[in-house]
């Protein structure tokens, strides 16, 4: 059976602003894909250890030397508003209410 | 006519060092294919006609010195748009990167260039690297050089339908579920995955970050181990890249497979596969055996689970990858006035992205929220334990394993659009690699009835490139199949 989800939660967790045709289309799609994607509860595996990376590597650093950066104006160069040094942005502060 | 472009990277550099051909030679060869086919494959997004004879000019005033070139020095090389380019655009075949130009190398490119290569253009893909048939794109999907109404695979397709018709002698690809083999073997070309990690993925613009790797297209195996030899090797950029220092690939390919064992996947033999791929696979390991290898039936029994723990563990990624994409720093931004600037963001994304993205975001956020975290996330990171530790045990028995590379040839654009569970079987034996590291490549075999080639894919142990190469290179040594596609064979 296709998995139920509830599909404004997910897309508010998503941070996109999908429209009303969008979000049918994906809650029935998700659903469907979900529902073969449980396959892999079928498997008993709880004395199984999860894999995160096939070939694991921990606590890769390099020598604690300081090496040239990107000059800033190149840093920039993509920003979609920007002032002098700075990226302008829509206020990010919540009005009191 | 075979032109200098239809030569492969290997032929090539034996000519430019021989002095018979010039740099500027060899790219004019392939900026004229690209004018004669482009409007028919749709293989570019950015080409770079103009970077690249400034670059081949270089080179052969470098190498009228008489200093001895790299094998990759003055190939005319496609790199697909999800690898950075310094001063080049580079979209991912996103909206959201319409406009975006890196101000870095990728470490893969940078090696590449930094030898010689001339870049000829960035290629069309799914967007993101999110699709099996580059209909993904958002500007418009690529055409199959063996059959235009066909897709050439994705997600590497613009790079493979590049390579194939011509307009570059090799390209780069980047395969984090298939993306580099399936669009080879449905285009007919040499398709490999390296070991995760032996190339850096530094400028790689992250999908998947524990799947993506680098790899390669080509027209020949003996030109995937040039580029791997360039290619490899530790990168201090990238955290997860391999040590070690780059090796030459080249060395000893024609040793041939007498006694190398070779598994047949017998889970990848069942149902699903086109009778045209079956019947070219099985004789292409009949091959296999006639030329000396002792072929049995390999066993992968977690193999059924891995789509399901796939199509989980490369969602998630996406999603948290994605959560970049916040229309502040780069990328476009949604126009209008927004509240505030979570409003700003929510409207750059829903503008930004395409569908499969979404798609992909919305899986992955929901299979990382609280309270299915366990069950779908957790879960399918048990089941890659359980598929890396059927490969060891098949490694145990067998050098190398062989399946297919897609359960079908090229199928129709728009055949599949409308049914993401259809599209995402086909990177059913594809998929086993990414999640368990291991190198894996795709060697034309063959065609089907229609005439559309068919690819063979051999897997290895993690760093055993040797062997996959070696093997694969015998197999393509045998069959000495002549694969034009009819669009340039005219």
């Amino acid at each position: 059976m296709p998995v139920d989800i509830d599909i404004d939660h997910v897309a508010r967790l998503a941070r996109i602003a999908l429209t009303d045709e969008e979000k049918t289309e994906l809650k029935a799609q998700l659903g469907v894909i979900l529902e073969h994607a449980a396959k892999v509860g079928e498997v008993a595996a709880d004395d199984v250890p999860p894999t995160a990376y096939a070939i694991p590597r921990s606590n890769v650093l390099r020598d604690d030397v300081p090496e040239p950066s990107l000059p800033v104006d190149e840093a920039l160069r993509n920003v979609p508003d920007r002032e002098g040094d700075e990226v302008r942005v829509p206020r990010v502060t919540e009005v009191a209410s | 006519m075979r032109e200098l472009c239809d030569l492969t990277g290997a032929e090539l550099s034996a000519k430019l060092a021989a002095g018979e051909v010039s740099a500027v030679e060899i790219l004019d060869s392939s900026l004229a294919r690209i004018d004669a086919t482009e409007g028919d494959v749709h293989a570019f997004l950015t080409p770079t006609p103009e970077l690249a004879r400034e670059r081949a000019e270089e080179l052969d005033a470098y190498r009228s010195t008489g200093a001895p070139l790299s094998p990759v020095a003055g190939i005319p090389t496609a790199i697909k748009d999800v690898l950075a380019t310094n001063g080049v655009r580079t979209t991912c075949g996103s909206r959201i990167l319409e406009g975006y130009v890196p101000p870095y190398d990728a470490t893969s490119w940078a090696r590449l260039s930094g030898a010689g290569a001339v870049l000829v253009g960035k290629t069309n893909c799914d967007e993101f690297a999110m699709g099996s048939s580059n209909e993904n794109s958002a500007f418009g999907p690529v055409h199959n050089p063996w059959d235009a109404t066909r897709v050439p695979g994705g997600s590497s397709g613009g790079s493979a339908a590049a390579v194939a018709a011509g307009e570059a002698v090799w390209g780069l690809g980047t395969d984090t579920g298939g993306s580099v083999r399936q669009p080879a073997s449905l285009s007919g070309v040499v398709g490999l995955k390296p070991t995760y990690g032996l190339i850096s993925r530094y400028g790689l613009i992250a999908f998947a970050s524990s799947l993506d790797t680098v790899g390669t297209l080509t027209r020949s195996v003996r030109d995937a181990a040039t580029l791997l030899s360039v290619l490899g090797g530790k990168d201090p950029k990238d955290a997860t890249s391999l040590d070690g220092e780059a090796q030459d690939y080249t060395e000893g390919l024609d040793g041939g497979i007498a006694g190398l064992r070779i598994g047949v996947i017998a889970e990848a033999s069942g149902e699903g596969i086109e009778e045209g791929v079956r019947v070219a696979v099985g004789a292409a390991v009949d091959r296999l055996a006639a030329l000396g290898a002792e072929v049995g039936e390999a066993h992968l029994p977690h193999a059924e689970y891995a789509l399901s723990a796939y199509y989980l563990i490369a969602p998630s990624e996406c999603s948290s990858n994605l959560a970049r994409y916040d229309g502040v720093r780069y990328g476009s931004r949604a126009g209008g006035d927004h509240a505030d600037s979570i409003e700003m963001m929510f409207a750059t994304r829903e503008e930004g992205f395409g569908p499969e993205v979404k798609r992909r975001i919305m899986l992955g956020t929901y299979a990382l929220s609280a309270g299915y975290y366990e069950a779908y996330y957790g879960q399918a990171q048990k089941i890659r334990t359980l598929i890396i530790r059927d490969y060891d045990a098949a490694f145990e028995r067998f050098d190398l394993l062989v399946s297919p590379t897609s359960p079908t040839t090229a199928f129709p654009i728009g055949a599949k659009v409308d049914d993401p569970m259809a599209m995402y079987l086909n990177d059913i034996f594809t998929i086993p690699a990414n999640l368990s590291g291991m190198p894996a490549i795709s060697v034309p075999c063959g065609v089907d009835d229609a005439g559309l080639p068919v690819g063979l894919q051999l897997t290895a142990p993690v760093l055993d490139e040797r062997t996959l190469l070696q093997a694969a290179s015998a197999l393509e040594g045998d069959l000495r199949l002549e694969l034009r596609p009819p669009l340039i064979a005219a």
